[in-house]
């Protein structure tokens, strides 16, 4: 069978994951559910030709899903069955099939599925192996290229889990004295 | 295109959720989804039919392989993707020591 | 006291024998970053989830009688400390922040592309451990939360 139909197959999957994510009432359970979205994004980085997404997905998906389940599944007093507003839903609905609408013209425009424009690729393709020595490409690219790119992520990554050590650190003292 | 349609569905539903929903578990899943479908779709246009993953064997010879370019950004993208969903936890956690409730709108009332 | 903390027998166990092996397995991946799928991030998440799995099973005391915390802090600035010294280093040689200095070797063996396994044992260590600290903090800070409330109640 083509790509295509697997393809289909695995987003309609993640689709229904991310609304039953959305709208069930336990924690567990919806935390569970985007679980499927992201284990579903695993395997269609595999059917895509991205092994090294596939397995950073994967192992980042699971890390997400322990951190998230250690974090909110033991505060019993928590009840989630929270109302939205009616209203509210009503024009979000609106919008997001006004904007559903107008999307399908705009991605009329791109280039079709399997017919990329690889302008910058063929360099890297061709000349990549003998420039850095690197049999995978994309570390090639991450780690010699484009090395600046992943100093500066490396930088976000530090940031963002300085401020979490700090949001959690700060109660921590206050309350042991 | 059936596909690129797919994936912002995807997003939108994400987006549905991090305008609707009250809980702030619920937000933080809201805009998870929201990055997923921003990185498949992102690997979607970088797909190349009939071509093979951006890694040299010693036993293939000179193939046709998928644009390498978004896959590298992706992958640092996901990385981001995680230390985000630390942070906004960490956030939602000290939320809930000082309000005792993940409402988001008692929070707003009980700010002034 | 502190022997019944974390999970029954059977996952201590259990976890004794696949902790080390899923441990090797993040080194595995480090180390081929340059010629097999993964790298620095995927390896280092590996062996964090290592760690996270010992965390689990045994309770979450369990590592912090054998090591300090801050030495993993230590590690993590290292990591990042490492990539920046790379690429100073490529300055002093070459002329350009983060180049290649090494020469680059024969493809396909695992002394091969110059500077790219350094930088990804750099990365792996970095990121491994601070995804593990958050863990780390966001486990540790819940009992902060239920002692308070426990005292609380008393009160």
């Amino acid at each position: 069978m083509p790509v295509e139909i697997w393809l289909h197959f695995i987003l309609g999957f993640m689709i229904i994951g991310a609304i039953a994510a959305l709208e069930i009432k336990d924690v567990l359970s919806a935390i569970i559910a985007v679980g499927i979205v992201g284990l579903g994004l695993s395997v269609a980085f595999l059917f895509l030709q991205a092994p090294d997404l596939a397995l950073v997905q994967f192992v980042f998906e699971i890390l997400c899903m322990i951190i998230l389940i250690r974090a909110f599944t033991h505060r019993k007093e928590h009840k989630i069955d929270l109302k939205s507003n009616v209203v509210l839903v009503a024009i979000a609905v609106v919008i997001l099939s006004v904007v559903f609408v107008l999307g399908i013209f705009a991605f009329k425009e791109l280039p079709s599925f399997g017919k990329p424009i690889a302008r910058i690729a063929e360099r890297y393709l061709t000349k990549g192996p003998q420039e850095t020595g690197s049999a995978n490409i994309v570390t090639s690219i991450i780690l010699d290229y484009r090395a600046y790119d992943t100093l500066g992520e490396i930088t976000v990554l530090f940031t963002s889990i300085l401020g979490a050590f700090t949001i959690l650190r700060v109660i921590g003292r206050k309350q042991r004295r | 295109m059936t596909l690129y349609l797919m994936t912002f569905f995807l997003f939108l539903v994400g987006l549905y959720g991090a305008t609707t929903k009250r809980d702030i578990i619920k937000i933080i899943l809201a805009i998870g989804i929201m990055g997923y479908s921003v990185n498949l779709f992102l690997i979607l246009i970088a797909y190349r039919s009939g071509a093979i993953y951006p890694i040299l064997t010693k036993s293939l010879g000179k193939e046709l392989m998928v644009d390498p370019l978004p896959q590298a950004l992706v992958l640092t993208a996901i990385v981001i993707e995680l230390g985000i969903t630390a942070l906004l936890a960490s956030l939602a956690i000290r939320i809930f020591e000082k309000y005792k409730t993940f409402d988001i709108t008692q929070v707003r009332r009980l700010k002034g | 006291m502190n022997e019944e903390k974390g999970m029954t027998i059977i996952v201590k166990t259990i976890t004794r024998f696949t902790v080390w092996l899923i441990f090797l397995y993040g080194l595995y991946i480090i180390i081929h970053g340059h010629l097999t799928p993964g790298g620095g991030f995927a390896g280092g998440v590996i062996i964090s989830l290592s760690f996270v799995h010992l965390t689990l099973a045994y309770g979450k005391d369990f590592f912090l009688k054998r090591h300090k915390i801050s030495t993993l802090h230590n590690i993590e600035a290292g990591g990042a400390l490492a990539f920046v010294i790379i690429g100073i280093l490529g300055i002093a040689w070459t002329g350009s922040f983060l180049a290649n200095f090494i020469s680059t070797g024969k493809l396909f063996t695992l002394k091969s592309a110059g500077v790219i396994p350094l930088l990804n044992i750099a990365i792996g260590a970095k990121a491994g451990t601070a995804l593990y600290l958050v863990f780390y903090y966001l486990v540790t800070h819940r009992s902060f939360i239920q002692k308070s409330e426990s005292e609380g109640e008393i009160k």
